[in-house]
């Protein structure tokens, strides 16, 4: 290989010269030779990442969750037992926290998949090319802007002396006094994923073709009904993936509940947190409680994943 | 098929949303310029007398090191493993082909609270001192994903005819890659690194479980938050935080014209 005259080496950069050039090619020859050995080179690292540290904690995580804590040392005791899950189970406190996290999740979900539908129809089917990329940039810009802050803006505009009291005292109506609260929970947890909604619900209207709609005006449907046999079965892969983001991070979710939630505002992920990393821990209890979560969000990826949901996202 | 009137009503809708998603952001915005402690509405006295003490604080200034420190370490792994997995997915075929977008995403699909729960129970079962490093992995394995949502979705779009026209010329598979393909996702990967810098330079939940007692800004501004401590400087630094990342996204908007969450357009 080294005698044949390589048009290759005209467009090989100057640096490094053809020593450079030849020991590069010899180390490329079996990879070019083998593709699969090529295909097995890229996807072996992030696959062993992936297995080694993701889903293995994943494994640590549900195994601990049958474990428990010695009450005397505070030590991890290696010993199966479903005392946990019975726990949780048989609890009313505990149930209860779960029953309030999936509810106010739903709700979250619902508020968003409302408000997101006809923004995203706008946006998709109305606005014209220059509106929608502005309204795009409008859309992203809340989605990537820290979290944390706009949990905090929400804490601070809710507060008894906060701009929403203000507004409603200057309009001449009676406070609102929603800080601190479920409402004040369900108020910014949707405002917080509302992004996430809008995005593949456009992604999945955007895509539906105009012929499709022609199609079904010139077999005599009139708009409503247009509207619910084209439009809303194509769009529905969008906001279940939509869906997936808004219950999903709700339902993981510690730090609105403690910023702007109230006394009996606890959430799973309030749970977790302090059970796992508070004075008092017990990582086996805070693990068993975190799998509520991964089993309730596994099944509901499974489903999302045969409608196609994942194409949208 | 929209009567006029439903024009009108979705372009009235439309405009209620984005004043909905950007009213709080310009509300707390201004509140890095009240004078007062309290934080009260109205502002009646401005000032920027908090910015020089925030940003000379000893305590801010470590959490903000550690922060671009974890985000630097977690975009770099982000940008190699999910170039990486984005290419052999879209080159080769194999078995399990199609699981692994599935794989890469449950990080951000699953509730923080699990990934960071996982990781932590993982760290504690192998005695690993919770460090830079912890955090790094942590932010590393839900970073990967955007990256190589990114790069798949510009290689999707990429000509094949591009990489055949480049090895018919006579260039290697180097050659190709360096010259052809990689100037054809430079964009992609640049848009995909800021964005995965974005997240984890703002991520919390999975953080406070990977840090041990390390504070990186966001764990920084949430223990102030809570307690109710140094709120003007909380001010000051939410301010500067949200400047910054409009920076980022505005550019990898401007460097991709693709759609979706994990994406950028």
């Amino acid at each position: 290989m080294g005698q044949r005259l390589d048009s290759g080496d005209l467009l090989a950069p100057r640096r490094g010269g053809p020593s450079f050039t030849r020991a590069r090619r010899r180390l490329a020859r079996p990879l070019w030779r083998l593709p699969w050995l090529r295909g097995i080179a890229l996807l072996l690292p992030p696959m062993a990442w992936f297995l080694l540290l993701y889903v293995a904690a994943l494994a640590v995580l549900f195994v601990s969750a049958f474990w428990s804590v010695d009450v005397f040392t505070t030590k991890v005791v290696h010993t199966w037992s479903l005392d946990n899950f019975r726990e949780i189970v048989t609890s009313s406190a505990w149930r209860r926290v779960i029953t309030r996290t999936v509810v106010i999740a739903f709700l979250v979900t619902l508020t968003d998949a409302v408000i997101a539908f006809p923004f995203a129809y706008y946006m998709a089917r109305i606005a014209s090319g220059r509106t929608r990329a502005l309204l795009f940039v409008l859309v992203l810009l809340p989605l990537w802007s820290s979290y944390l802050v706009r949990v905090y803006a929400w804490k601070v505009i809710l507060a008894q002396d906060g701009i929403l009291n203000w507004s409603l005292q200057k309009a001449g109506l009676p406070a609102a006094n929603i800080g601190y609260t479920n409402t004040a929970m369900w108020l910014v947890f949707s405002y917080i994923w509302l992004p996430f909604m809008i995005l593949p619900v456009y992604a999945a209207l955007e895509r539906i073709p105009d012929s499709y709609i022609e199609a079904s005006r010139d077999l005599g449907a009139r708009s409503f009904k247009t509207f619910r046999t084209i439009i809303v079965p194509l769009a529905l892969p969008g906001v279940i993936a939509g869906s997936i983001f808004t219950f999903s991070l709700t339902l993981g979710d510690y730090i609105t509940p403690t910023l702007v939630g109230g006394a009996s505002s606890t959430f799973i992920g309030n749970v977790v947190y302090n059970t796992g990393l508070g004075a008092a821990g017990n990582l086996p209890f805070a693990a068993a409680f975190a799998s509520v979560p991964l089993v309730v969000m596994a099944i509901y990826l499974i489903l999302a994943r045969r409608s196609g949901a994942f194409e949208a996202l | 098929m929209e009567t006029r009137a439903t024009r009108l009503g979705l372009r009235v809708w439309t405009f209620l949303v984005i004043l909905f998603l950007h009213l709080p952001i310009v509300i707390i915005i201004l509140y890095a310029f009240n004078a007062q402690t309290a934080q009260g509405w109205p502002i009646t006295n401005w000032t920027t007398k908090w910015f020089s003490p925030t940003l000379h604080d000893g305590e801010m200034q470590q959490a903000l090191w550690l922060s671009l420190k974890a985000g630097l370490g977690a975009t770099v792994i982000a940008l190699l493993l999910g170039s990486a997995a984005a290419f052999a997915v879209h080159r080769f075929r194999f078995f399990g082909r199609e699981a692994i977008s599935f794989l890469l995403v449950l990080p951000l699909a699953l509730p923080g609270i699990i990934t960071g729960m996982a990781l932590n129970s993982f760290f504690t079962f192998w005695k690993a001192n919770f460090s830079l490093w912890t955090i790094v992995v942590g932010h590393a394995t839900f970073c990967i994903v955007i990256v190589y949502n990114n790069v798949i979705a510009r290689l999707r779009r990429t000509p094949t005819s591009l990489t055949e026209a480049s090895m018919d010329l006579g260039a290697d598979g180097w050659q190709t890659f360096r010259f052809v393909t990689f100037p054809a996702i430079s964009t992609a990967l640049i848009s995909g690194g800021l964005l995965a810098f974005a997240l984890s330079f703002d991520e919390v939940i999975v953080t406070t479980f990977t840090a041990g007692v390390q504070n990186t800004l966001p764990i920084w501004i949430f223990g102030n938050i809570r307690i109710g401590q140094q709120l003007p400087e909380v001010n000051v630094i939410v301010f500067v935080i949200l400047l910054v990342t409009i920076i980022p996204v505005t550019v990898a908007q401007r460097l991709t014209r693709e759609s979706g969450i994990l994406r950028n357009e």
